[in-house]
């Protein structure tokens, strides 16, 4: 065998003690953690959700997240959560709504015999028993310990299985390919994409995109930890009558709709 | 009916001739598997609502074919019937490489068909569709032992036992790819366990549609007789088993009415469908399950064009059936609020359209045709056809 | 047909394909293909010496990623993230070129071994090129520090 590295002679003569490894590792993650808690500032809502310490071990198997989507002040015509979802995620429309990634949209609602209008986002509900995960083939639809459904973009081979089994067409398939993404938002031609709850953002102890823009123009979404009785938005949930949609199905969506 | 004996198909310039041709085919639906895989599905009619179309369509068509076929070789080692001893050879290669092309179509359509490990190394035993690939797979392990028990006289003893075996695994495979649209709950058009039966029943009548074009065409081409009085037998059944699909897949569409939230997809597809009502009656009940029945139904006599023309409006009707199962399933709107009017960017609502492109069709054909290219790749190289098989059936009898 | 005449034919096509074969090994022995000139990183010290990191970072990425993924482990260092912002390398247009660029640091070294990178076909291959509007670093939980550690040493070993 040949070794071709400039910088080191041998392929064994230069391999270094694993405290020297561990040693440089240090200082640059060191670093890294320094340039972390600086910029943490702006953002919006940190901690109070109850996350932070607790992910350095990982999901948290005793959460879950959900949302409380409050129907009555989803302004009809506002696309703020969705703006939102766009600008964090990196996905854009193409003015072809069929093929377009629709990772949240709204809805409008008309009662044909009232007259009634309502709107209300549609986004990936985070079932308690994702049907699109029992159906991938290859586990790359899972649902994460705390609840937040995925797709391992890893695994998925493009079957779209996924999207046949989803009641709630929250699941979009990359029909084109893509430049460009957001370093926190893998996304690629070929396989399938939907709402990750910002799993990025709640993983650092924000809210996510959708919530925290809604917040500034109705603030009708909530979002907060649905396994905690403590709660503020479990406490809404057991204060008021919620929906969840087509909970007939059973699988326990972890999105609900209030005021529906 | 002691000794058969078996010879390869001979050729001949008509045969060469179909062969090229069915290669150009498989050339063009390489090629569109390639253009598909670089531009993205974005190229197709497919999208976000229709997510399978017109590759499917073909590939579950091959696939339910494939299970079909080798029934012919399973009525000979299972039920005892030996006068279709000699066909089981054609049978079970039959079975094999209409299941490869089916595959093939399925595979070359994924989004990713490079991770084709993964899928093979990932399993989720939850998902019906990691079952298939381990029943597809075995299958075509199972119909090979299956071959080589019937082929070599050594292990001959072991042929009903393997027979069964096949036969059993079939069952379970067809039952498999219905289920694949019997487990969608969600979706109106679809989540019953009627299913299941309907794609056996389906996988009978155009599997024998199938074996019965191809034992004329080798007629026809090699004079291998397939035998009046057998051929009588195979419409006969042919009869029954369109019979039984129209009549599963009558329990289906009456229990969906009965069903409060299905009876509008059931109204929507009797009724107002557009295509997808007219492919219903008119290509499926009528041309390809009434027509037949009728023209089948209590004849003695043989007339071969009567016979070509019957299996071939079978499988057009079930071509159409199994179009309007995949593709008008999805393209009624999903019901998130019922009683409500939607709207949204994303066509809540709205019945999806769906016009199929050029390539996937090309990929549809090349999958059939790397079928029929594989079976004459077989019939040429092994022994599968039974020589004078015309006037040994007449001494058995 | 006799079976003589195929075997042959057969004898004739595996000859061949095992000729052509080899006409390519020798060919590419012929001419030598440079060394790939690596480029510079910006950061500071990696997070493994560069023969570590040469012959390990594909083991480190595809743990990193499967703890991040799947069990929301955000393991930093292991992350594809962290690599890509050190070894961005510039356009000469105040940006970062990406991964179609043959000067890519990735590709430099892959289209010298000629192996395929599947990462970009999802991840981005430089670094975030508008200023964001909310930046928040991840913070750097201790815990998953001495993971990584630990694990870097494992693949050091």
């Amino acid at each position: 065998m040949t070794d071709r590295s400039q910088s080191c002679g041998g392929s064994c003569g230069c391999k270094p003690e694993a405290e020297t490894v561990d040693e440089s590792r240090r200082g640059f993650l060191a670093g890294a953690a320094m340039a972390g808690a600086s910029v943490i500032a702006p953002g919006v809502t940190l901690f109070a959700y109850g996350a932070g310490e607790a992910q350095a071990a990982g999901a948290d198997p005793k959460k879950r997240w959900g949302m409380l989507i409050d129907v009555s002040k989803c302004v009809d015509g506002c696309t703020g959560c969705v703006t939102a979802c766009q600008t964090e995620n990196g996905w854009k429309t193409t003015g072809r709504p069929a093929t377009d990634p629709q990772w949240i949209r709204k809805v409008t609602l008309r009662d044909p015999k009232t007259g009634a209008t309502k709107s209300a986002p549609i986004m990936c509900q985070h079932c308690a028993e994702p049907p699109c995960a029992d159906v991938c083939p290859t586990g790359a639809s899972f649902k994460r310990a705390d609840g937040i459904v995925l797709v391992d973009r890893h695994r998925c081979i493009g079957c779209r299985y996924c999207m046949m089994a989803c009641p709630y067409k929250a699941r979009s398939f990359v029909h084109e390919a893509l430049e460009d993404q957001k370093p926190h938002a893998p996304r690629g031609m070929g396989t399938v994409e939907g709402c990750t709850l910002c799993v990025h953002r709640v993983d650092k102890g924000v809210a996510p995109a959708c919530v925290e823009a809604c917040a500034k123009s109705g603030g009708a979404i909530m979002f907060g930890d649905i396994a905690d009785p403590n709660s503020e938005i479990s406490k809404v949930i057991a204060t008021y009558a919620t929906m969840q949609i087509r909970g007939d199905l059973g699988v326990d969506p972890g999105v609900r709709y209030r005021n529906l | 009916m002691a000794n058969i004996v078996y010879t390869e198909c001979r050729g001949g310039q008509r045969f060469w001739m179909l062969f090229v041709g069915l290669l150009v085919l498989v050339a063009i639906g390489g090629l569109s598997a390639l253009y598909m895989e670089h531009n993205g599905h974005i190229v197709t009619g497919m999208s976000n609502e229709i997510v399978w179309g017109m590759p499917h369509v073909f590939a579950v068509f091959l696939i339910v074919i494939a299970s079909g076929v080798l029934n012919i070789a399973s009525l000979g080692s299972v039920f005892g019937e030996m006068h279709y001893k000699p066909k089981a050879r054609l049978s079970g290669v039959l079975a094999i490489t209409f299941l490869v092309g089916g595959l093939a179509i399925l595979v070359l359509d994924l989004g990713r068909p490079d991770r084709l490990t993964v899928a093979m190394t990932n399993y989720n035993f939850r998902s019906i569709f990691a079952w298939n690939v381990i029943l597809y797979s075995g299958f075509i392990g199972v119909v090979l032992a299956y071959l080589v028990v019937q082929m070599t006289r050594r292990w001959a003893k072991f042929t009903p036992h393997v027979g069964l075996a096949a036969f059993l695994w079939r069952l379970t495979l067809t039952t498999g790819t219905g289920s694949i649209f019997g487990f969608l709950m969600a979706r109106s058009p679809y989540g019953s366990a009627v299913l299941a039966p309907l794609f056996i029943a389906m996988s009978l009548a155009y599997g024998l549609a199938v074996f019965i074009l191809i034992r004329l065409a080798l007629e026809s081409s090699a004079s291998q007789g397939l035998g009046d009085e057998l051929l009588q037998r195979l419409m006969r059944l042919l009869v029954i088993f369109v019979g039984s699909v129209l009549y599963f897949s009558g329990v289906f569409h009456f229990t969906s009415i009965y069903t409060a939230w299905r009876v509008d997809w059931e109204a929507y597809l009797l009724l107002d469908g557009g295509l997808y009502t007219l492919l219903f009656w008119g290509l499926y009940v009528i041309l390809g399950t009434l027509v037949p029945m009728v023209m089948l139904y209590g004849r003695s006599g043989i007339s071969r064009t009567r016979e070509i023309v019957s299996s071939v409006l079978v499988l057009v009707g079930g071509f159409a059936h199994i179009y309007i199962i995949i593709v008008g399933g999805q393209a009624y709107p999903l019901q998130l609020f019922p009683g409500y009017e939607v709207a949204s960017s994303f066509n809540d609502g709205i019945v999806a359209r769906y016009v199929p492109t050029l390539p996937e069709i090309g990929l549809g054909l090349g999958g059939t045709a790397l079928a029929l290219v594989l079976a004459m790749m077989a019939m040429r190289l092994f022994r599968l056809l039974p020589k004078g098989e015309g006037e040994s059936y007449a001494d058995a009898a | 047909m006799s079976e003589r005449s195929s075997l042959e034919r057969l004898i004739l096509v595996v000859s061949v394909l095992v000729m052509t074969v080899l006409a390519g090994i020798i060919g590419a022995h012929a001419g030598e293909v440079p060394l790939p000139s690596v480029p510079k990183a910006t950061g500071g010290s990696c997070v493994a010496p560069p023969d570590v990191m040469r012959r390990n970072h594909m083991s480190m990425l595809k743990h990193g990623r499967d703890l991040s993924v799947r069990q929301g482990e955000r393991v930093e260092g292991g992350r594809l993230t962290g690599c890509i912002d050190c070894h961005a390398v510039s356009d000469g247009k105040g940006g970062q070129v990406t991964v179609s660029s043959p000067q890519h640091f990735c590709r430099t070294c892959h289209d010298y071994a000629a192996v395929k990178i599947d990462c970009f076909e999802c991840h981005a291959s430089r670094p975030e090129q508008a200023p964001k509007a909310t930046d928040a670093s991840p913070d750097t939980p201790s815990s998953a520090l001495a993971a990584l550690a630990d694990y870097a040493k494992e693949v050091a070993r």
